[in-house]
């Protein structure tokens, strides 16, 4: 045994493989919560990377690279993927052994990109994967006859039982001790047409002498696709699923969001006990404590939703319900995929904007990330919720709709239409020249959920959500927290602290340009903590109004308002949040993702502009309507 | 006729699988990717179609559609699903 020696060198596994190949469940199974999700420097690909050790005592670390069908780099993701085996990839360590996962239930396209990574001249270990389903498909495949004819070493394996990965770990220690020395020549170059097709040839033939294939397509596919893949039943099915969905994120999350609001709150009541009043305590209690928790108050709702979209995902539904909605997207200029990026943001545009990796092309990403935030997300729903019940008479309309609930589902409608006509307009201004990302996509075999690998998912990505949380967003609420805290009220003052911080200095500047909108001084205070989130503007009305209670007090705020406030500046607030560019955290999370400042300052500035122009707009008509 | 490149589209009356009726099953004839609205060069277009498996001599069968117009169609090509609009299905010509 040369365990003592084989630990010093760390080992560099790449995972490639076809889109649905069982990639991620392999990783997965192999590193577990052992993994790092970040982006790939001045790209907006996601770079997983995660470590293992070897039976030997070898320290392993595996890439789960972008998957793709052909090293030719379509897109941004598969161009990392070719960079990276090729070695081309700065600050990418040269993969030692390139790990090619193989659905064993659909090998052609992959034994094509097999024969691709061949020409490349990297140590190539090819794994079948599923191939239990491939088995009880009736599916045979003559491993030794298939490792002779790819000339690449081939094992089996099943990600889900350990026994698989074990063997996978055992075979990744025999590799790295039979290394050879001189690393081959890479022969690789872009494939022609016909080398391509030579390939798919030559992939071909090979199944036909090692293979014997399933006579027929799977049965349970075919069966829930003949109702999932209906014109019609399709898109009622796609809509239940997308209303339990939503019941989940709202209902079940709402008891745990109240827990931790509880919480943190109880946290900053004790500090304030405990510490005298002043600086310090006001930092911890109202800058820290309460700025942190305004944003993990929806870590319940983002784990919901990643439940849901990992889910959807392992199934294979994710893909149908792009296919469903590729039409209806594409009517305003939309991929199908950016469908449930665009859906989750109804709860938050955090795990919107988040999710919105799965589509491939940049623009269309980018196009997704610029509307999200116009998406009604759950922090409106306390704005929207005070002003109407303080203005809006709870009569009925034409007998039997009730008026503030149609303001509120008009004020739904307003974002959704909002969010469309954006699309629209960045398409034909920004990307004229350029054509719609291909829609070509396959259909996956249904499949169980891998729980394990979905519970490491979800974990990644709150892990991923919280050190936002932890920094970005932590440093805007301190800063959040100063300007609403200095300059100190002097001695005697009567008025509350905030009135004459940095916050209500800037309030006051900003008056005159909110004027035309029908805003006081006091709104455009409060609009300054409701940096933080768009709920904390409820707060802060209150504070500025000097009503004790903060959060709890909302009636009492809503009967202040109604006397204080037009009905005109009324309607002219909620018109301004169903844009409100304020949201510190979704600014945060625009610029990380796009790995650009430039996008974060694009979003907040054309939301500015839309909520500036319907707000005034707004006022201008109820006004002249007769309600300033 | 006259002898023209390969770049003019061929014949009317090629039967493309961007036509075909839900339910249609044939033979992939041939690739002609120079379609008018496609959203790649005619080069992409036929790399990327060969890539999803699109080849000469495979079978294609349309099993699902769209509400609306008809678009897009869920191809079987031999043994796997591929969703794809119907304007780039048209660079597909079957029989």
């Amino acid at each position: 045994m040369t365990s003592v020696d084989v630990t010093n060198e760390r080992f560099h596994l790449a995972l490639v493989g076809a889109p649905n190949s069982g990639k991620t469940s392999l990783f997965n199974a192999l590193t577990g919560s052992r993994q790092k999700v970040a982006n790939y420097a001045g790209v907006t690909v996601e770079r997983k990377a995660g470590a293992f050790v070897t039976p030997a005592g070898r320290q392993v670390t595996l890439l789960d690279l972008p998957g793709t069908y052909s090293l030719r780099g379509r897109s941004p993701d598969e161009e990392i993927t070719r960079d990276v085996v090729l070695g081309k990839r700065p600050g990418e360590t040269v993969p030692d052994l390139v790990l090619c996962i193989a659905d064993a239930t659909n090998l052609r396209l992959t034994f094509r990109l097999i024969l691709e990574l061949k020409r490349t001249g990297r140590p190539l270990l090819v794994v079948l994967n599923m191939f239990d389903i491939a088995q009880r498909r009736g599916v045979s495949i003559d491993v030794p006859a298939l490792s002779a004819a790819l000339g690449v070493p081939v094992i089996t394996s099943v990600a889900i039982k350990k026994a698989g990965v074990e063997d996978l770990r055992r075979r990744t220690d025999e590799f790295a001790a039979n290394m050879p020395a001189v690393p081959a020549v890479d022969a690789w170059k872009p494939l022609s047409i016909f080398e391509l097709k030579a390939l798919q040839r030559e992939a071909d033939r090979i199944i036909r002498d090692t293979v014997s294939l399933p006579a027929k397509p799977d049965s349970l596919t075919t069966r829930v696709d003949a109702i999932a893949l209906h014109p019609v039943g399709g898109l009622v099915i796609l809509s239940l699923i997308l209303f339990f969905m939503f019941q989940a994120v709202f209902s079940w999350a709402q008891p745990l969001m109240d827990l931790l609001s509880g919480g943190f709150d109880a946290l900053g009541q004790l500090i304030a006990q405990i510490l005298p009043p002043g600086l310090v305590q006001s930092f911890l209690q109202n800058g820290l404590i309460s700025g942190v928790g305004s944003v993990v108050v929806f870590l319940p709702q983002i784990v919901i939703i990643f439940l849901f979209i990992l889910l959807l995902e392992d199934f294979g539904y994710m893909a149908r319900a792009a296919f469903l909605m590729d039409r209806i997207m594409g009517g305003a200029g939309l991929h199908g995929r950016a469908f449930i990026p665009l859906l989750s943001s109804f709860a938050c545009a955090i795990p919107g904007i988040m999710a919105t990796r799965v589509i491939d092309n940049r623009r269309d990403r980018l196009t997704t990330i610029l509307i999200a935030p116009l998406m009604t997300c759950s922090a409106r729903i306390p704005v929207y919720t005070l002003i109407i019940s303080a203005f809006i008479p709870a009569t009925n309309v034409w007998g039997w709709i009730n008026l503030q609930g149609l303001v509120m589902f008009g004020l739904y409608v307003a974002g959704i239409g909002s969010a469309l006509a954006a699309s629209f307009v960045i398409k034909f201004f920004m990307w004229r020249d350029y054509q719609p990302a291909p829609f070509m996509l396959e259909l996956p075999d249904y499949k169980l959920p891998r729980l394990k690998s979905i519970a490491i998912g979800v974990y990644t990505r709150a892990k991923m959500f919280l050190h936002r949380a932890g920094t970005t967003i932590l440093s805007m609420m301190i800063l959040i927290w100063f300007l609403a805290s200095f300059p100190q009220p002097p001695e005697g003052a009567t008025d509350p602290a905030i009135n004459y911080s940095l916050a209500a200095m800037i309030g006051h500047a900003l008056e005159p340009l909110l004027r035309p909108l029908g805003f006081n001084w006091q709104i455009a205070v409060a609009l300054i903590p409701g940096m933080a989130a768009r709920e904390v503007s409820v707060a802060a009305l209150g504070t500025v109004y000097a009503i004790e209670g903060g959060k709890e007090a909302a009636d009492a705020i809503g009967t202040v308002l109604a006397s204080k406030w037009s009905m005109a500046t009324a309607l002219s607030f909620l018109a301004w949040f169903i844009f409100a560019p304020q949201c510190a955290s979704t600014l945060a999370v625009i610029r990380r993702e796009t790995g650009s400042t430039t996008w974060m300052v694009v979003t907040f500035a054309y939301m500015f502009v839309l909520a500036y122009v319907a707000s005034m707009i707004t006022y201008a008509l109820a006004t002249a309507a007769g309600l300033g | 006729m006259t002898d023209l490149p390969s770049a003019l589209p061929p014949l009317s009356t090629d039967l493309r699988l961007g036509n075909a009726p839900r339910g249609f099953v044939g033979i992939i004839q041939a690739l002609q990717p120079d379609i008018p609205g496609a959203a790649e060069t005619p080069h992409d277009l036929e790399q990327h179609l060969l890539e999803m498996g699109f080849t000469e001599g495979a079978q294609v069968e349309i099993l699902h559609q769209g509400a609306i117009q008809r678009d897009p169609i869920a191809v079987r090509v031999d043994n796997i699903t591929i969703a794809i609009r119907r304007r780039e299905a048209m660079a597909v010509v079957v029989k």
